[in-house]
C-alpha cells in the first residue's frame, strides 16, 4: 500500500532541499512520485507530518555491531549487561547490554533512533561467516561488513614481489569470498608486528618477515580499490592510534594518499598534539587543517561520550597497551595470517584530564572541519560511547549553550588550554542531514540512501521539532524502513528483517589456483570451504562497483 | 579392606567407541563400568586384574572392575560415563560445574565378587 | 552407485576438521577417508533411516509431537531448555528464541564442562589466537590438563605438535611440547616433557609461574610445588618468556578440579603476563563439535554463554542457579527440553534422575540415556550428515556443515521453529 508522509518539513541534502514543507510518498519499498489519481491517492495511507521534521533514515558509517570481536565483548563483559535490559513484548525480542547490546536489541535501539542502515566496521575474513549470522539476527536494518585487510598475508606478499595485480584480484576473490562490503585498513603493518610483540610507529616502518611499509599497504589497497571501481573507498584506522603525537602520522599519511579518495575512521582518536606516553593535547587543529585542504578525504570523528564503553579493534598492540595502562581484563585475538585485535573495557570520566581531552577533540574536529559532506557523526561504538548516544552528540553540535554546560563539567586543566570554548559555530538541521545520512550514504556509495528522491530505498525517520535537541533525535514519531512504519513514538512497533549489502568485483578466477596452495600452505580450513555461501545472505543485495 | 583415594574421571578412546555405537550397548557399558588404578596400591589392597570392587563417594556408589593403570599411588582413573557418575555430587561450588576430578573415594572389597555392577 | 563427498566437516570435537572425504553409496556412508576414530564413528556409525518421534514410548507423526512437545512446554511454570552443543548454529539461534518466548531457564553443556573457561575469561579476559597461528608460529607448546590423544585426536597433526607452517617447516622439530598432567596419558608420552603435578595442586603451580613470570621469584621460599621442585617450574617459567609464540591449551583438568574458574584465571593471568616478555597465547579445549557455537548464539541473543533465566521477561545470568546440574538438583525444573546432547549419561546421577520426574522433549538424531526416559523424542536429522548447518570451531572459527546424505528427517531447526509457533 502507498504511504505518504505530508506536509512536513523535509531535510533532503543531496536534492538541496532545507526544510522546505515536501509530502513524501513511498510504495513497494522505494520513494514514488505523488499519487498521480484522486482515487489512488484516497487508498493510500497517509501520516500528517504537519510541524514535523523528515529525513531520510540514517546511515552509520562506522559502528562495531556483529562478528567475533562484537560477540566477545558481550560475552566478557556480563558486568556491561546486568543493568541496562529490554523486557520482551509480543512483538519483540527482549535483550541485554549498554556497551555490547544483543543483537535483537541492538537493532531496535538504532531503529529507534531513526537510523536504518549500519555498516559493521571491521570484520576478520577467516570470521566473516559470523558476522554474517550475527547480522541475520539483528532486525529492521540494512548492513553491511567491512573486511579487514591491512595485515593480510597474501597482500603483504603480493606488495613485496612488485605484484599488485594480484593483491587486487585477491581482493576481489576476498570481498566475494566474505560477502564484504569494502576494503578496511587497521594500522597497516603493525598488528602483524604485534605477532612478534612489535607495532609500527612511521609510514616507512617495516613490517616483519614481510619487507614492506604501511605506507606500502595503504597505496596499493588505495590503488586496488580504484581499480576495482568499489562503491565506498579505502576505510582507514591510522597508525599510533590513541598516543599523544599522532597528529603528525595522521597529517602525513592523508598527505600519503593525496590523489586516492580514502576515509579515516574515528579520527579524533588519531588526533593528538604531544608525546606517546604522555597526557596528550589536542591536535584537532592540524588534523582538521588537512582535512580541509584535501577534499577527496572524508573522515568519522568516533566521539567520545562520558560514561562505560568497551574497546574493541583490530588493533591487537593498541589493545595490549589500553591492558597495561588501565590494568582492566584484556582479550586478545590473532587470526592466522590476516589480522588481530583485542578487547579492554573503558571508562571515560569528565575531570579525567586525558578523555576530557579526548572529548574535546572531536568536538573541535566536528567544528574545525568546513565541509559537513566530510566528517561524519560516529562514537565509533563502542569505543568511545554507545551509539544511542548519538542524539547527545546532536546537542552539543547544534546547541551552543549545552555545549559550554557540558565544557564546565570537564578537567579544568584541559578547559583551560581548549580551544573548544571558542568554538561557537551550530549545526543546522540540514548539516545534521549530512553528517548522519546524506553524507555518509553519498560516501559509501549507497546511492539509494541518504536522501528522499524518487528511487530511493523508503527509508525514512520523522522528528518532532524540540529546542532539546537530544530529547528530539532520541524518540522519533515515526520510522519507516522499505515503506513500512518500524516504529512509532520513539518504539519499536513492527519487526522485519533489513539487508545485507555487499559488493561483486570482477576479478581473474586464475588466482584461484595459487590461493589453494597458498591455503594448504598456511590456513587451518579449506580453500573449499572458505567463502560464505549464499545461505548466510538470504536477503543479500549487491551494489554495484563502477 | 577400605582405602581412600582420589577419583579422575575423563575421555578414552574406548568410551568415545562405546558412544557411537551406542550408550545401551555392551561396548558402551565395557567402556564406562571400569576403574584404574595404581599396580602397587593393587596389590597393598589384595586386589586382582578384574577383581569388583565397591568405590564409594558422598554420592553414591557403584560396582565396578578394577584394572591396572599408570597411576600414582592413591589415584584412581574412571572413564566419563553413568558408572562414574553415581559417585560425582551436585554440588557446584556456584559456578554449574560438578567436581568430575579430584574427589575423595572409599575403595571396599565388593559384595559381588567378579561381577560388574548393573545398578547401585 | 558411489557419491564422494569432499571437504566435509566433522562435527565430534571441537577439532571441527574440514577436510573429511565421505564415500556414500545410495543412502549410506560407506567410507570415510582422514577422520580420526571418532570422526569416523560419526559418518561410518550414522542410522539415516527414517524414524518417527514418539510420545510417551508410542510413535506418532511429527505434527502430533509438535502437539505434545508445545503443550509440556507452554503448560510449565518453570521449563529447562539444556545442551545445544551437537546442533547447527541455525538451531541453535532458534532455541534460544523459544526460551526468551517462554520465559525459560537455558543453559547449554558448557556448564558441565568449560563453564569455569567461561567465567575466567570474563574475570581477567583471555589472550588468545586461531589455530592456524599455532600452525605457522608457534615454537612452544603447553598442554595443561587434557588429554588430546584421547578427545581431540586430528589436533596434534592438524594444528599443533607435528603442523609444518611459515614459519614451522620442520613441524615437531621446530617447537618444544610440554604436557602438564597428573597421571601419564597418550598425550604426555608425546611430549618433549612431562610435567607431572599431584592431584589438586594446578592452582598452585600456575601461580607459581606467574610469580616468576611477574619477576618475583626470589619472594618465593617453598622446595616445590605440587610435587615439582622449584628449579624445573623455574626453567619453564623461563621457557615460556623466551619463546617465540607460545600456546597453552587447556581442558577439564582445570575446569573440573576444586578451584575451576578460579584455576582457569590463574592460567589466563599467567598467559596475559607472558605477553609483557613474548607473544603468548591460550586456546580452551573445547569438546563437542559445536559447543563453541553454543556459547556464541548465547553470548550475542542474550549477552551470556550460559547459565540464562528469561522469567522475568529479559535475560539474567546466574551460574550456579541456572546452571541445569543446579536446576534439577533443587528440583526447580517442571519441564525439560534437551537439544542436541544427553543429560542423563553425562550428569552425577542425581541430577540425571530428575530429569526422569519431569516431562521431558528430546531432540537428538541418535537414541540415548536421555531419550529412553523422554516423554517426546524427535529423532531430527544430523547436521553435518544428513542437513547442513553452521558450527564454531574451538577457536571460533565458523564453518559451513555439509550434508553428505540425502536429508530424510526434518532438522532441529524446522522443529523447534514449528514448537515455537505451537507455542505461541
Amino acid at each position: 500500500m502507498m504511504l505518504g508522509i505530508l506536509n512536513g518539513r523535509v531535510y533532503d541534502p543531496i536534492h538541496e532541499v532545507d526544510g522546505e514543507v515536501q509530502d513524501v510518498w513511498m510504495d513497494d519499498g522505494k520513494i514514488v512520485p505523488p499519487p498521480a489519481t484522486e482515487e489512488a491517492r484516497r487508498q493510500a495511507r497517509t501520516i500528517d507530518a504537519t510541524g514535523l521534521v523528515v529525513m531520510a533514515g540514517g546511515v552509520d558509517v562506522h559502528s562495531h555491531i556483529a562478528g567475533a570481536k562484537v560477540n566477545a565483548g558481550r560475552k566478557f563483559r556480563p558486568e556491561d549487561h546486568r543493568d541496562h535490559v529490554r523486557a520482551r513484548t509480543p512483538l519483540t525480542r527482549s535483550g541485554a547490554g549498554y556497551t555490547t547490546p544483543t543483537t535483537a536489541m541492538m537493532g531496535y535501539l538504532y531503529a529507534e533512533m531513526g537510523y536504518t542502515t549500519v555498516m559493521e566496521a571491521a570484520t576478520a575474513p577467516l570470521v566473516a561467516r559470523h558476522t554474517h549470522e550475527e547480522l541475520e539476527d539483528i532486525p529492521i536494518l540494512d548492513t553491511g561488513a567491512y573486511i579487514t585487510m591491512g595485515n593480510n598475508h597474501f597482500i603483504m606478499e603480493s606488495i613485496r614481489r612488485g605484484e599488485r595485480e594480484k593483491a587486487r584480484d585477491y581482493v576481489a576473490w576476498l570481498l566475494r569470498a566474505t560477502k564484504g562490503y569494502a576494503i578496511k585498513i587497521v594500522n597497516p603493518g603493525g598488528v602483524e608486528n604485534w605477532k612478534w610483540r612489535g607495532n609500527v610507529k612511521e609510514l616507512d616502518d617495516e613490517v616483519i618477515g614481510f619487507e614492506v611499509t604501511p605506507r606500502q599497504i595503504l597505496e596499493t589497497l588505495a590503488w586496488v580499490n580504484d581499480e576495482l571501481g568499489l562503491p565506498h573507498v579505502p576505510h582507514i584506522h591510522g597508525l599510533n592510534l590513541g598516543q599523544g603525537g599522532n597528529a603528525r602520522t595522521t597529517v602525513e599519511t592523508i598527505k600519503a594518499l593525496d590523489g586516492r579518495p580514502c576515509h579515516f575512521c574515528h579520527l579524533q582518536f588519531l588526533s593528538y598534539e604531544g608525546e606517546p606516553d604522555t597526557l596528550p593535547r589536542s591536535g584537532a587543529v592540524q588534523v582538521a587543517q588537512a582535512v580541509n585542504e584535501h577534499r577527496n578525504v572524508t573522515i568519522d570523528v568516533g566521539q567520545v561520550v562520558f560514561g562505560s564503553a568497551t574497546t574493541m579493534t583490530s588493533d591487537g598492540p593498541l589493545q595490549y597497551h589500553l591492558h597495561r595502562l588501565t590494568g582492566d581484563k584484556w582479550l586478545n585475538d590473532d587470526v592466522e595470517a590476516e589480522t588481530g585485535g583485542g578487547l579492554v573495557p573503558m571508562e571515560y570520566a569528565p575531570r579525567n584530564a586525558a578523555n576530557a581531552t579526548q572529548w574535546a577533540t572531536g568536538l573541535e574536529l566536528f567544528l574545525l572541519i568546513d565541509d559537513p559532506w566530510r566528517v561524519f557523526l560516529t562514537t565509533d561504538h563502542p569505543n568511545a560511547g554507545p551509539f544511542f548516544r548519538y542524539p547527545y552528540v546532536i546537542k552539543l553540535l547544534m546547541d551552543r549553550q549545552a555545549r559550554a554546560e557540558a565544557f564546565e563539567e570537564i578537567s579544568p586543566r584541559v578547559r583551560k588550554r581548549s580551544t573548544l570554548g571558542q568554538l561557537e559555530r551550530e549545526y543546522s538541521l540540514y548539516e545534521i542531514a549530512i553528517i548522519t545520512r546524506a553524507g555518509t550514504a553519498r560516501a559509501l556509495g549507497l546511492d539509494n540512501k541518504g536522501h528522499l528522491g524518487v528511487g530511493a530505498d523508503a527509508d525514512v525517520a520523522v522528528y518532532v521539532d524540540l529546542d532539546d535537541r537530544e530529547e528530539m533525535f532520541a524518540s522519533p514519531r515515526y520510522v519507516v524502513k522499505d515503506g513500512e512504519i518500524v516504529v512509532q513514538d520513539g518504539k519499536v512497533v513492527r519487526e522485519q528483517q533489513g539487508r545485507t549489502l555487499y559488493v561483486e568485483p570482477a576479478y581473474d578466477r586464475g588466482i584461484e589456483k595459487e590461493l589453494r596452495d597458498y591455503f594448504r600452505d598456511y590456513y587451518t580450513i579449506q580453500f573449499d570451504n572458505y567463502p560464505v555461501s549464499p545461505d548466510y545472505v538470504p536477503r543479500g543485495e549487491v551494489v554495484a562497483c563502477r | 579392606m577400605d582405602a581412600t583415594f582420589k577419583l579422575v574421571t575423563g575421555r578414552t578412546r574406548s568410551q568415545a567407541d562405546g558412544l557411537h555405537k551406542g550408550k545401551g550397548t555392551e561396548a558402551y557399558r565395557q567402556a564406562t563400568e571400569r576403574v584404574e588404578m595404581n599396580q602397587g596400591d593393587m596389590g597393598a589392597l589384595g586386589l586382582n586384574e578384574g577383581s569388583t570392587v565397591h568405590l564409594r563417594t558422598d554420592a553414591g556408589s557403584v560396582d565396578v572392575m578394577v584394572y591396572r593403570g599408570e597411576l600414582p599411588s592413591g589415584l584412581l582413573f574412571m572413564p566419563l560415563g553413568p558408572a562414574a557418575n553415581r559417585l560425582i555430587g551436585v554440588e557446584t561450588d556456584a559456578t554449574g560445574t560438578p567436581r568430575y576430578k579430584d574427589l575423595p573415594v572409599i575403595v571396599e572389597r565388593s559384595v559381588r565378587e567378579g561381577e560388574a555392577a548393573s545398578d547401585g | 552407485m558411489a557419491k564422494v563427498v569432499e571437504n566435509a566437516v566433522c562435527t565430534f570435537c571441537g577439532c571441527l576438521c574440514d577436510d573429511i572425504t565421505v564415500e556414500v553409496e545410495g543412502n549410506a556412508v560407506s567410507q570415510v577417508r582422514r577422520t580420526c576414530a571418532n570422526g569416523r564413528g560419526v559418518f561410518m556409525h550414522y542410522d539415516p533411516a527414517p524414524r518417527q518421534p514418539t510420545v510417551r514410548g508410542e510413535e506418532v507423526t511429527w505434527g502430533e509431537a509438535v502437539e505434545e512437545a508445545a503443550t509440556i512446554l507452554s503448560e510449565a511454570h518453570s521449563p529447562l531448555i539444556y545442551g545445544l552443543s551437537s546442533t547447527a548454529s541455525e538451531a541453535q539461534r532458534k532455541c534460544v528464541a523459544l526460551a526468551d518466548y517462554l520465559g525459560a531457564v537455558i543453559d547449554t553443556t558448557s556448564s558441565v564442562c568449560h563453564g569455569p573457561t567461561g567465567l575466567a575469561m570474563q574475570a581477567v579476559g583471555e589472550p588468545t589466537c586461531t589455530l592456524g597461528e599455532v600452525r605457522n608460529r608457534a615454537d612452544l607448546l603447553v598442554f595443561w590438563g587434557c588429554n588430546p590423544a584421547a578427545a581431540h585426536m586430528r589436533h596434534f597433526n592438524r594444528y599443533s605438535v607435528t603442523a609444518r607452517g611459515r614459519l614451522t617447516p620442520n613441524g615437531k622439530r621446530d617447537r618444544t611440547t610440554v604436557v602438564v598432567d597428573v597421571r601419564p596419558t597418550a598425550s604426555t608420552r608425546i611430549a618433549d616433557q612431562f610435567l607431572q603435578v599431584e592431584l589438586g595442586s594446578d592452582f598452585e603451580v600456575l601461580t607459581t609461574l606467574l610469580a616468576f613470570v611477574q619477576g618475583k621469584g626470589d619472594r618465593l621460599t617453598a622446595e616445590e610445588v605440587g610435587g615439582v621442585p622449584m628449579a624445573e617450574l623455574e626453567a619453564l617459567a623461563e621457557h615460556m618468556m623466551s619463546c617465540r609464540f607460545g600456546v597453552a591449551f587447556m581442558g577439564m583438568g582445570l575446569t573440573h578440579t576444586p578451584g575451576q574458574d578460579l584455576t582457569v584465571s590463574e592460567l589466563f593471568k599467567l598467559v596475559a603476563a607472558l605477553n609483557d616478555h613474548t607473544r603468548f597465547s591460550v586456546i580452551p579445549m573445547r569438546g563437542h563439535g559445536n559447543v563453541a557455537g553454543a556459547d556464541q548464539v548465547m553470548s550475542w541473543q542474550c549477552g551470556y554463554p550460559f547459565a540464562v533465566n528469561f522469567a522475568r521477561g529479559y535475560p539474567v545470568y546466574g551460574p550456579g542457579e541456572f546452571t541445569a546440574v543446579d536446576v534439577l538438583a533443587r528440583q526447580e525444573a517442571d519441564a525439560a527440553l534437551i537439544l542436541a546432547s544427553d543429560p542423563v549419561a553425562h550428569f552425577p546421577r542425581r541430577a540425571a534422575d530428575e530429569l526422569g520426574k519431569i516431562p521431558v522433549v528430546v531432540l537428538d538424531p541418535m537414541p540415548s540415556l536421555t531419550t529412553e526416559i523422554a516423554s517426546v523424542v524427535f529423532p531430527t536429522a544430523c547436521y553435518g550428515v544428513e542437513a547442513k548447518g553452521t558450527a564454531y570451531r574451538m577457536d571460533g572459527v565458523p564453518i559451513q556443515l555439509r550434508a553428505v546424505l540425502p536429508t530424510t528427517r526434518p532438522t532441529d531447526e524446522e522443529i523447534l521453529d514449528q514448537i515455537t509457533e505451537a507455542v505461541r
